[in-house]
């Protein structure tokens, strides 16, 4: 399958792209391909350009400052599964299978926001904050602002997502996905973290049209039974679950990641 | 049409050529450098017969990569496993055990065992199980290519007893 025709630019640098997206609206970001060539092959997206950001060293990389790990947008979901940073190796693991793994970042699936995917709710619950840039400047928002619906994030034309600021330790946290069985997406996949202070956060993926917090379990606290924590009329329902199913997944999931986490 | 420059180095030689930014690696693999063994399946990140390694030991699709997005970085293709016509421990345990039927999953198979046991010389079956999820066989049910990696383990980590110092 061919995508229609683009030019290519190679980022030599974060204001370089940010620079090439300025100028042309109808540019796109690449990243590591794998949301976003399938949508091209489907010709669901043809942008007219493409800005190759996904070799950049500035947005590569895991580091700590203070009690923060800084995770540069264009890690890969390979380079966090053999990383230390809590959840999101355990989550990374989870991904699809070793080659999108190899290709995939962090920064092209949160910025891709697929309701499906693993990463939205482990950043809820760890209450992540994520830096945008563009060529004004700089802004950081929460893990809240940031998913905003199905596809759609915090993130304005010609911004584009740097890093993801998560705590460096956390009390305990745990991530479980009823994954579909083909392409290993969520299903329903719960995160729960209780962070360093003794707050929980938890927060579900794949059942909704995006990620969102489980405020039930949350204010029910580690004792939860886990029961009812969501309504089927705030879910999705298609040919593979439907939402009636996804909500009872929504508990058992729930249940399984908070005996681990607390 | 959007020609552009890529050079890659397949199998440790480099081949040039000027191609459309959106020609994928997988047809640049098999029309440019003219090496058919990588194959295309699904054509939309399913399958796995288009797998390759990038910069030698990692598998990536190569139906799911621009051509221009692995210039100058170096592909590794099934091609490179039996030089001079002898079988790399794989090939010859995908053979003994009757790792393949029709063949068609194969050198997708080979390559992400290739660097499966290059991170983890000795896999569990759970670990060449999850190793493999990425690779679809319609003949063979999987049993007989994960007694295929494990031949091939056993064989290889005799062969380079040196691995165990580093
Ligand atoms: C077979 C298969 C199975 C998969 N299974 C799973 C799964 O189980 N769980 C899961 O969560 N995901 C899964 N995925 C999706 C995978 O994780 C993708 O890697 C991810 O969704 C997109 O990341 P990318 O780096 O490939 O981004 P790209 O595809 O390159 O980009 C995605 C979008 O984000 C934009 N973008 C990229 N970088 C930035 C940036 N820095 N700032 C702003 N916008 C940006 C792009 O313009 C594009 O619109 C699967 C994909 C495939 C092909
Ligand atoms: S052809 Fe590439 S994954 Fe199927
Ligand atoms: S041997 Fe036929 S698809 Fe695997």
């Amino acid at each position: 399958m061919y995508t229609s025709e683009f030019t290519y630019h190679k980022a030599s640098s974060v204001s370089d792209a940010l620079a090439q997206l300025a100028s042309n609206p109808d540019a796109k970001l690449l990243a590591g391909g794998h949301s976003l060539i399938p949508t091209m092959k489907l010709r669901l997206a043809s942008p007219s350009a493409l800005i190759d950001v996904s070799s950049l060293p500035e947005l590569r990389g895991i580091r700590t400052e203070g009690d923060t790990i800084i995770i540069g947008a264009m890690t890969t979901h390979r380079e966090l599964e053999f990383s230390k940073v809590p959840l999101l190796s355990e989550v990374a693991r989870l991904i699809g299978d070793p080659m999108v793994r190899n290709k995939g970042t962090i920064g092209g699936a949160l910025a891709h926001a697929d309701p499906s995917a693993d990463y939205p709710a482990a950043i809820l619950a760890l209450n992540a904050k994520i830096k945008i840039q563009s060529s004004s400047g700089a802004r950081v928002v929460t893990a809240d602002e940031f998913f905003q619906g199905m596809f759609t994030t915090a993130l304005a034309p010609g911004e584009m997502l740097v890093e993801i600021h998560v705590p460096a330790s956390v009390k305990g946290a745990a991530y479980e996905k009823f994954a579909h069985p083909a392409s290993r997406y969520a299903v329903a996949g719960v995160a729960v973290v209780v962070h360093s202070d003794g707050s929980l956060r938890a927060a579900v993926t794949g059942a909704g049209d995006h990620a969102m917090r489980l405020t039930k379990l949350e204010s029910e606290g580690v004792s939860s039974a886990c029961k009812g924590l969501v309504s089927a009329s705030d879910l999705m329902g298609d040919h593979f679950a439907s939402a009636e199913y996804r909500a009872h997944l929504v508990d058992v999931m729930a249940s399984k990641a908070l005996a681990r986490a607390k | 049409m959007n020609e552009i420059p890529v050079s890659i180095k397949i199998n440790g030689k480099q081949v040039t050529a000027s191609v459309e930014s959106r020609t994928l690696l997988v047809h640049f693999i098999r029309e440019q450098a003219e090496l058919t063994g990588t194959h295309v399946g699904c054509d939309s990140s399913s399958c796995g017969v288009c797998t390759v390694l990038l910069d030698g030991d990692k598998p990536v699709k190569s139906c799911t990569m621009f051509a221009v997005m692995a210039h100058g970085h170096e592909i590794t293709t099934v091609e490179s496993l039996a030089p001079g016509g002898v079988l790399h421990p794989l090939q010859q345990a995908f053979w003994d055990q009757h790792g393949l039927q029709c063949g068609y999953c194969t050198p997708g198979m080979l390559m992400t065992s290739v660097a499966l046991l290059k991170h983890n010389p000795n896999p569990t079956e759970h670990e060449i199980r999850e190793g493999l999820s990425g690779n679809l066989c319609r003949c063979t049910g999987y049993n007989n290519i994960v007694k295929s990696i494990q031949q091939a383990a056993g064989v290889m980590s005799q062969a380079i007893p040196a691995a165990a110092d580093d």
